[in-house]
C-alpha cells in the first residue's frame, strides 16, 4: 500500500488537465504511439468537443521512481462543472491529493481557487503546477506571487511544467510519488469501497468504479451496497489502464473495477458504500447522498413516427447515466414524448446533444421546470414538475418553489453587477466574507426557478469568467404562483407553458413572445403570438406574413431543378413541428429557455 | 404510358450575342448552324415510334429566327415525316426584334408557323441596353408590326419587370404600350439573376439592389390588374392569354406533366414518368448523333413523391390550380386528409380556394406558388 497513490488533476476550464493526462499516461508507457489519441480520458465525442469532461475517469499507472521503487500512481479524473459537483466530490474523496494546474500565461482563474477549497475541504495534499510555461506570454513571476496571495500556498512547492511540449512531466510524476502521501487502511478490516462512478458494458453489465479504503475484494465474495442493501456475487475485479486488466483482489488503498452482475447503473448509486455480506463493515463512508433531479422538461420526437426509437434510445442512454430519469408524456401540442429529470441545465443539454447526436434523433424539448409544490383547499400536498400538471387555480390554498443557497466566489471588483444580479433573481439572506485580499465569498438564497434560466450564463459573464458558482438546494419557500401559456395563431403550445412567479410572468411572457417572433419563420399569413394567464393576454407579438417567392419562368429545363430546390427546403421543413397551421422550428422552443439579458 | 398529344420542342443553341440576364445554353458563332439542323432531322429518327402525336411545336433558344427559311423549311418537313403532327397543331417560334423582315415572317408562315413569340422585353432603350439585348424598342414595334403585316393572328411578347432603373410606374407604361398592340398573349417575367449570368456580376459589384419582397409583390399584383382588366387570363404565375384558345398549348404541357420532347442540345424531355435531357454542348452533340447516338446527358425515372410535388409546385402556378383526384389517384397523395388544417388556414387566408376537386392559388396565392407546393 506504501507503493500506491491516488491522485486527481484539477483546473480551471483549458488550463490544460487532458493534455497533462495524455502526457502521464504517455511518459508511464501504459499507452504506446499507435493506440494514443488525445484526451484519452475524455471518452466520449462531446467531452473531447467541448474539452469538458462529464464522466469520472480512473487510470492507474505504473512507474519507477528515482528511488528505485515500482509505484502504481491511480489517477482519477473529474467532471468540471456544478452540475456535477457531487460527481466531483466523490472522486476527490477517493484521493490522497491533487494536481492544481495552473495556466503559465492566465493565472489562477475562478475555476481553480473553487477547485483549491473543493481540495481543502477533503484534506487532500496540494500540489501547485505551472502548466503552459512554453507560451511567450507565460508570466511564471505573476503566478507564483497568486499562489502565495491569491491561493495562500506556499510557492516553493510548485512545479513548472508544459504538458504541450512534454517539459516537466518526470517533476510531476516524482512530485506524486514523493509528496502525496500513501493510502491507509487495513486489509484485514471488513471491506469498505468508495463507489465514485459506474458505467455500463453490454457485455458484462455495469462496472463499478471504486475505491477501497479498508479490507479487500475478490471474485466470488458477496457485496453489499450499504445505502439500500441490495447483494451481488462478484464476477471480478481488476484496475484500468486503456483497457481494464483483471486482478485476483482489490485491496485497501486500490483504485479499480467491480463487475458483479449489477444489471443498469441506475442500481448503484455514486457516493455508496461496498461492503461484503459476511462480514460487514460498521458504518459507511462519509458523504454519501441521494442525487436527485432538480430540472424537468419534456422531450418529444419531432416526427411523431420516431416515438418508438426515441423509447428505445432513452432506454439505452438510461444504461449509463443513473442521475438521468424520464416517464412517459404527452402533449397536445406535441403528441407522445417523454418527462425527463436532470441535475442541472448543462446536464440536459448534454442529454440532448447525446441523443441527437449518439441516437440520431431530433427532437424538441419542453420549458424546463423546476418541482414546485402545491396545497390544496382540501389540505392535500402535491408536487408538480409539469406544467401541463398544473392544478385549477381555484383549489390552490398555497402554492411553494424550491429555494437554494448560491456560493459564488469572485474577485471584489465584480461585487456590485453580481449583487445586482442576485436581486433581480429575487435573491434574499446575503451573506459576505473577503476570503483573500480583493477576494469575495458572497452567498444568497435564491429561487432555483431563477438559476435554472440563465444564471450561470450571465454570472460568467458579469464575473468575465473569474466568478465561481456553487448551489444547494434548501427548502420550500411560499411563492406567489400562476402559469403562463403561450399561443400560437390562437392555438396553446402546452410545451411552452411555464409556472412563474406573478411579478415575474410578464416579463417571461413578453421574452417568449419576442424570442419566437424571432425563431419562427414568417409564413405565408399572419401569425399571433400571445402569453396569457388564465383567459388573460399579458403579454403578444405577431409575426409579418410572407408574402412572395421568387417566382421565375418555368418551362422544360427549369422543372427538374425546381424541384431539387424544393425538396431541400422540404427536408428543412421536415425538422419543424406543425401547431396548428404554423410551422415552429426545433430551435424556437430552445430560445424560449435562453438567456434573457440580450 | 402516356397516350396524351405530346409537344415537340427544338432548342436552337445558337446567338448573335448573349443577353446579359440570360442563362439558357447558346454560343455565338452561327457556323454549326447547317450541321445542327441536319442532326436534329437525325435525333428525331430516334424518337419516331415513341412519341404517339404532337399537337404543338416550338422552336426555343437560343436565337430561333437566326434559322433561314430553308433550315426552318427542313425541321418543319422532318418532323411532319418522322412524328404525327395533328393538322391544327400549335406551332411556335421566338422571335428576336432585331432579326426580320416582311419576307421572313411571310415564308415562316407558309411554313406552317402560326404563332411567333416575340422577345420584346422593354419598349425603354436604355433598359434593353442594361439587359444587353440587341434590339432597340423601335424595332421591337416594327417587327410587332411586320409580324401583323405578314398574317400573324397569335402573337406573344416577353416582357421583363424589376429591373435595375425601373419601377412599377414605368412598368405600367411598358405594359399600356404592349396592350396598344392587342397581342394574343404576354409572358411577363419577374429578372431573376442566375448566378453564372454577366448581370448577376454586374448587379454584385455594383452593389444594385434588387426589389424587396413587398416591390416585387407589387409588381406582380399591379401586372395582374392591368392586364385582367385589359381583358386577359392570368393563367399562369407570368404569363396571361387574351382569350383562353390563346394560352400557350406549349407550355401548357410543362406545367401539366403532359409528355415533351425536346431536341437539340440541353432540350429536356418527358415522358412516361421519365424526364431526360441532352448535353449542352453544340459539338458534342453533333459528335454524340455522327456516331449515332443519343445525345442524352442524363434521365431520372421520377417517383410518385417527385412527380406529386411538381405536380403541386407547377399546378401552384397556374390559375387552374392542382387536381386533387389525380394526385390521390395518380401518386397516392391525399393532400385535402393529410394536410386539412393548413389548407383550411390557406382558405381562410384567401390564399387558395376550392373548385371541383382542385386546389387552386388565388392571385396572391400565386405569388406564393412555392411556399404553397411545401405546405
Amino acid at each position: 500500500m506504501k507503493n500506491i497513490r491516488n491522485f486527481s488533476i484539477i483546473a480551471h476550464i483549458d488550463h490544460g488537465k487532458s493534455t497533462l493526462a495524455d502526457r502521464l499516461i504517455q511518459f508511464t508507457g501504459v499507452c504506446n504511439e499507435r493506440n494514443f489519441q488525445d484526451q484519452l480520458l475524455d471518452n466520449m465525442d462531446i467531452e473531447r468537443e467541448r474539452g469538458i469532461t462529464i464522466k469520472s475517469n480512473a487510470i492507474s499507472l505504473p512507474y519507477r521512481a528515482k528511488d528505485g521503487n515500482e509505484y502504481m500512481l491511480n489517477l482519477i479524473d473529474t467532471p468540471g462543472h456544478v452540475d456535477f459537483s457531487y460527481e466531483v466530490s466523490r472522486s476527490l474523496a477517493s484521493c490522497e491529493g491533487v494536481l492544481l494546474l495552473i495556466d503559465a500565461a492566465q493565472g489562477v482563474q475562478a475555476q481553480t481557487l473553487a477547485n483549491l477549497y473543493l481540495a481543502m475541504e477533503h484534506n487532500l495534499e496540494i500540489i501547485p503546477v505551472i502548466n503552459k510555461i512554453d507560451l511567450p506570454s507565460a508570466d511564471i513571476e505573476r503566478v507564483l506571487e497568486e499562489i502565495e496571495s491569491e491561493l495562500g500556498l506556499d510557492p516553493d512547492t510548485h512545479i513548472k511544467c508544459s504538458a504541450k511540449e512534454g517539459t516537466g512531466i518526470e517533476e510531476v510524476l516524482e512530485a506524486v510519488v514523493q509528496r502525496i502521501p500513501p493510502p491507509r487502511g487495513d486489509i484485514s478490516n471488513p471491506l469498505a469501497a468508495l463507489i465514485f462512478d459506474a458505467k455500463y458494458d453490454s457485455f458484462r453489465g455495469t462496472i463499478i468504479h471504486c475505491r477501497v479504503f479498508e479490507g479487500s475484494v475478490k471474485a466470488g465474495d458477496i457485496i453489499r451496497f450499504m445505502s439500500n442493501n441490495a447483494t451481488y456475487k462478484v464476477e471480478e475485479v481488476g484496475y484500468f489502464q486503456l483497457t481494464r486488466v483483471k486482478l485476483d483482489k482489490l485491496s485497501s488503498g486500490d483504485v479499480g473495477y467491480i463487475i458483479a452482475g449489477v444489471k443498469t447503473v441506475a442500481d448503484v448509486r455514486t457516493g455508496d458504500t461496498i461492503t461484503l455480506q459476511n462480514k460487514p463493515c460498521q458504518q459507511s463512508l462519509p458523504g454519501f447522498k441521494e442525487v436527485k433531479p432538480v430540472v424537468f422538461a419534456s422531450i418529444y420526437p419531432i416526427a411523431s413516427d420516431d416515438y418508438q426509437d426515441l423509447a428505445d434510445s432513452l432506454e439505452e442512454y438510461k444504461l449509463n447515466d443513473a442521475s438521468f430519469i424520464y416517464e412517459k408524456d404527452s402533449s397536445a401540442a406535441l403528441g407522445q414524448g417523454f418527462r425527463c429529470g436532470f441535475l442541472g441545465l448543462l446536464h440536459l443539454d448534454i442529454v440532448q446533444e447525446r441523443l441527437e447526436r449518439e441516437f440520431g434523433l431530433s427532437i424538441i424539448l419542453s420549458v424546463p421546470s423546476v418541482r414546485y409544490r402545491f396545497t390544496l383547499e382540501d389540505g392535500k400536498v402535491i408536487y408538480v414538475d409539469n406544467p401541463t400538471h398544473y392544478p385549477d387555480p381555484a383549489e390552490i390554498d398555497k402554492g411553494e418553489e424550491p429555494y437554494i443557497r448560491a456560493t459564488m466566489m469572485l474577485p471584489e471588483r465584480y461585487l456590485g453587477s453580481v449583487m445586482k444580479l442576485c436581486m433581480e433573481k429575487r435573491g434574499v439572506n446575503s451573506n459576505m466574507n473577503y476570503t483573500g485580499p480583493g477576494r469575495v465569498e458572497l452567498s444568497y438564497e435564491m429561487p432555483l426557478a431563477e438559476v435554472i434560466f440563465d444564471f450561470y450564463d450571465r454570472f460568467k459573464s458579469v464575473t468575465q469568467g473569474y466568478g465561481s458558482f456553487d448551489y444547494d438546494i434548501i427548502d420550500y419557500r411560499e411563492s406567489n404562483l400562476v402559469l403562463m401559456d403561450i399561443l400560437v395563431n390562437g392555438e396553446k403550445v402546452d410545451a411552452l407553458s411555464q409556472i412563474v412567479h406573478r411579478e415575474r410572468a410578464r416579463a417571461r411572457a413578453l421574452i417568449a413572445c419576442d424570442r419566437l417572433k424571432d425563431e419562427i419563420p414568417r409564413q405565408m399569413f399572419k401569425i399571433a403570438i400571445q402569453g396569457a394567464i388564465g383567459g388573460e393576454i399579458i403579454a403578444r407579438s405577431t409575426i409579418s406574413a410572407f408574402r412572395k417567392d421568387v417566382t421565375a419562368k418555368c418551362y422544360g429545363g427549369d422543372i427538374t431543378r425546381k424541384r431539387k430546390l424544393l425538396e431541400k427546403q422540404k427536408a428543412g421543413k421536415k425538422r419543424m413541428k406543425m401547431i396548428g397551421s404554423v410551422s415552429i422550428p426545433q430551435s424556437a422552443f430552445l430560445a424560449v429557455l435562453k438567456s434573457d439579458n440580450d | 404510358m402516356h397516350t396524351k398529344t405530346a409537344g415537340l420542342y427544338i432548342h436552337v443553341p445558337f446567338c448573335l450575342s448573349k443577353c446579359r440576364y440570360c442563362s439558357f445554353y447558346s454560343i455565338t458563332s452561327v457556323e454549326l448552324m447547317d450541321e445542327f439542323v441536319k442532326a436534329v432531322v437525325r435525333e428525331m429518327a430516334f424518337y419516331k415510334d415513341i412519341f404517339p402525336s404532337f399537337d404543338s411545336l416550338y422552336f426555343g433558344g437560343g436565337t430561333p429566327s437566326l434559322l433561314t427559311t430553308g433550315q426552318a423549311k427542313t425541321l418543319l418537313d422532318a418532323a411532319q415525316k418522322y412524328f404525327d403532327i395533328r393538322p391544327r397543331a400549335e406551332i411556335t417560334t421566338e422571335v428576336n426584334p432585331g432579326d426580320v423582315s416582311l419576307e421572313y415572317f411571310q415564308s415562316l408562315r407558309r411554313e406552317g408557323v402560326n404563332r411567333l413569340n416575340i422577345g420584346v422585353q422593354s419598349f425603354d432603350d436604355s433598359l434593353l441596353k442594361f439587359l444587353g439585348r440587341r434590339h432597340t424598342a423601335k424595332q421591337a414595334i416594327e417587327s410587332i408590326e411586320t409580324a401583323r403585316n405578314a398574317g400573324f393572328k397569335n402573337l406573344g411578347f416577353d416582357l421583363i419587370y424589376a429591373v435595375h432603373g425601373q419601377n412599377v410606374k414605368t412598368w405600367r407604361q411598358t405594359l399600356k404600350k404592349a396592350l396598344s398592340f392587342s397581342p394574343e398573349h404576354l409572358s411577363c417575367y419577374q429578372l431573376s439573376l442566375d448566378c453564372k449570368t454577366p448581370l448577376y456580376k454586374q448587379y454584385k459589384q455594383d452593389g444594385l439592389e434588387l426589389p424587396s419582397e413587398k416591390e416585387a409583390l407589387d409588381f406582380f399584383i399591379s401586372t395582374s390588374m392591368i392586364l385582367t382588366e385589359a381583358g386577359y387570363i392570368h393563367y399562369e404565375v407570368s404569363n396571361f392569354a387574351r382569350t383562353r384558345k390563346f394560352e400557350s398549348r406549349h407550355n401548357r404541357k410543362y406545367w401539366n406533366h403532359e409528355p415533351y420532347l425536346g431536341l437539340g442540345p440541353a432540350a429536356h424531355s418527358f415522358f412516361g414518368n421519365r424526364r431526360w435531357w441532352n448535353k449542352a454542348n453544340v459539338k458534342t452533340y453533333l459528335k454524340d448523333i455522327g456516331s449515332g447516338k443519343k445525345p442524352v446527358a442524363r434521365s431520372e425515372q421520377l417517383s410518385n413523391d417527385e412527380l406529386a410535388l411538381e405536380s403541386l409546385f407547377l399546378g401552384m402556378r397556374t390559375a387552374d390550380g392542382v387536381n386533387l383526384e389525380s394526385l390521390k389517384k395518380l401518386y397516392g397523395l391525399d393532400l385535402l386528409a393529410v394536410k386539412k388544417r393548413i389548407i383550411g388556414t390557406l382558405i381562410d387566408h384567401q390564399l387558395v380556394i376550392l373548385k371541383n376537386n382542385r386546389l387552386c392559388p388565388t392571385l396572391e396565392g400565386m405569388a406564393l406558388a412555392d411556399s404553397l407546393a411545401l405546405i
